[in-house]
């Protein structure tokens, strides 16, 4: 997938917004790679099971590096209906493609408010620039 | 990056080679190069090499050295061989730990014997004002006895060159016979590359990682020239530049305890399974009759290895329970690539101090269950053994 079409939220993690068969709308969710840069090595991911309630802004997973720990956070309200199992049990992997085979969660939208929060890539470039700046 | 950071004669070369620098210890070190797994990896299974120039290197010299340090460390000083090192501890008056270095005893060019102590570059400052205040001058000035200390941590730079490969990594470099230099032991040697410019410098089987390996000091001014020449001879054998990241996976699977994390000042000897180091029956030093009385007294806590069966990570300070009461603290925690297991060393309460000890790591708010392991975590296999 391509990043540049992606939403972006201010915890570092990328939304991907696309219909399923029943028209309605799945939010797939994964962490960035200036993230993942910043995180260094992982060693643990935590993903919710299917059916979990989530809400916009607040974590609904768990993720772990050498030097950190750190929460995921959910851009939206809805509901996981898959979780990528493949990347949390190999989570060295997720750097070799973010935006990819490392996506997270897939989740059923329930309400599309929290969207219109999250930046553009655009946007988020620019908060990433100031982030590395701050360094 | 913080101007006021104390900068290794490697610097520029780390930061031109990518790593991302942080700060320990109030220098700019190399946390990677790469990847943190990566580099851990190499060191284990060919060679690493390792920028610790930030290490404080304080030399002893002059006919009342030898009595001077005796005088100052937990370990014996007087039957240390020429190019013997050992492990010892330095304690305060109450048996506190005030660091843990390496003591090793050399003679120049000349013939003159001297010592060198290598001790935490956190602690650098604070040991030496130590040893100012046991060394008064009419003491370091006795006619016959004189010493003299020198702190020559930005005179020279070390590497530690660190795997199974290390032998033959370094060994065209310098003139000593590497296979043969015993573990602990060091000398004297000549650099065999032009880059040294003729300089020698001291190498020593020591380390870190819980791996075979050296630990190399040469003059600053020649360091990157020699730290180039060792990565392009190493290249073939899998050598590469490895930062304080995997350093600190390598020793924390390794057993080996970090200061201001395992040890500190409120930590005796005993506490922390270091009562190897203390001598307590030769020359007086400073906390000997407080570890005296200390090694007769049941121990308040224990240091221990724990394994977690979650891959969470126990990182320091989150609390060890037993049966949902607070039974201890995490010092240091990682996930150990070698086992494939999340490991810790914490202290906790002696009755909790067993081994196979049923404990949980409270994982910020979450109990996950952890046993104690015997230490250490990890066990190079012996020499010569089969792979």
């Amino acid at each position: 997938m391509n990043p540049e079409q992606m939403l972006f939220s201010k915890t570092h993690e990328w939304v991907a917004v696309s219909p399923d068969p029943s028209g309605a709308k799945i939010a797939t969710v994964g962490i960035t790679a200036f993230a993942l840069e910043a995180l260094t090595d992982l060693v643990f991911i935590e993903l919710p099971p299917p059916g979990r309630k989530v809400s916009a802004g607040e974590p609904f997973g768990v993720v772990e590096s050498v030097k950190a720990v750190s929460d995921l956070s959910s851009p939206v309200d809805g509901e996981i209906v898959e979780a990528n199992r493949a990347a949390a049990e190999r989570p060295e992997s997720l750097a070799q493609d973010p935006y990819g085979a490392g996506w997270l969660v897939k989740i059923r939208i329930a309400d599309e408010t929290a969207l219109a929060a999250l930046m553009d890539y655009a946007g988020y470039q620019s908060q990433c620039e100031q982030e590395t700046g701050e360094h | 990056m913080d101007r006021s950071s104390l900068l290794t004669p490697l610097y520029e070369w780390h930061v031109a080679h990518g790593a991302r620098m942080v700060d320990f210890a109030g220098w700019s070190m190399p946390l990677q190069y790469t990847s943190i797994l990566q580099e851990h990896a190499a060191t284990r299974s060919a060679c690493g090499i390792l920028d610790i120039s930030h290490m404080g290197r304080l030399r002893f010299e002059g006919p009342g050295a030898e009595q001077f340090l005796a005088a100052l460390l937990t370990r014996r000083v007087g039957d240390l061989r020429l190019g013997q090192v050992r492990y010892s501890l330095v304690t305060n008056d109450e048996g506190g730990i005030l660091d843990d270095v390496l003591v090793g005893h050399y003679h120049d060019e000349n013939g003159q014997p001297f010592y060198v102590v290598v001790v935490n570059a956190a602690n650098r400052e604070k040991i030496i004002r130590w040893t100012d205040d046991h060394l008064p001058r009419a003491r370091a000035e006795a006619r016959g006895q004189e010493v003299v200390v020198s702190d020559v941590t930005r005179l020279w730079a070390m590497f530690a060159i660190q795997g199974p490969k290390s032998v033959e990594v370094l060994q065209p470099l310098v003139d000593a016979d590497l296979e043969n230099m015993r573990y602990y032991n060091g000398e004297l040697v000549r650099i065999l590359h032009p880059a040294a410019r003729r300089q020698g410098g001291i190498v020593s089987r020591t380390g870190y990682t819980g791996e075979d390996g050296f630990e190399l000091s040469i003059g600053a001014g020649i360091a990157r020239g020699v730290w180039e020449a060792l990565l392009e001879l190493g290249k073939p054998l899998g050598l590469v530049p490895t930062g304080i990241g995997a350093r600190d996976i390598l020793r924390l699977e390794a057993g080996m305890p970090l200061y201001g994390h395992e040890l500190t000042e409120e930590v005796n000897p005993f506490e922390a399974g270091l009562e190897f180091t203390c001598y307590l029956t030769g020359v007086d030093f400073p906390g000997r009759d407080a570890l005296r009385r200390l090694e007769s007294e049941p121990p308040k806590r224990a240091r221990v290895g724990l394994e977690l069966a979650s891959r969470r990570v126990a990182r320091e300070g989150f609390p060890v329970l037993h049966a949902s009461e607070q039974v201890g603290r995490i010092t240091s925690g990682t996930f150990s690539p070698t086992l494939g297991k999340s490991i810790a060393m914490a202290y906790v309460r002696p009755d909790c101090a067993g081994p196979h000890a049923d404990l949980r790591v409270d994982i910020r708010g979450q109990p996950e269950p952890a046993r104690v392991v015997p230490l250490p975590f990890y066990r190079r296999s012996a020499k010569g053994a089969s792979t």
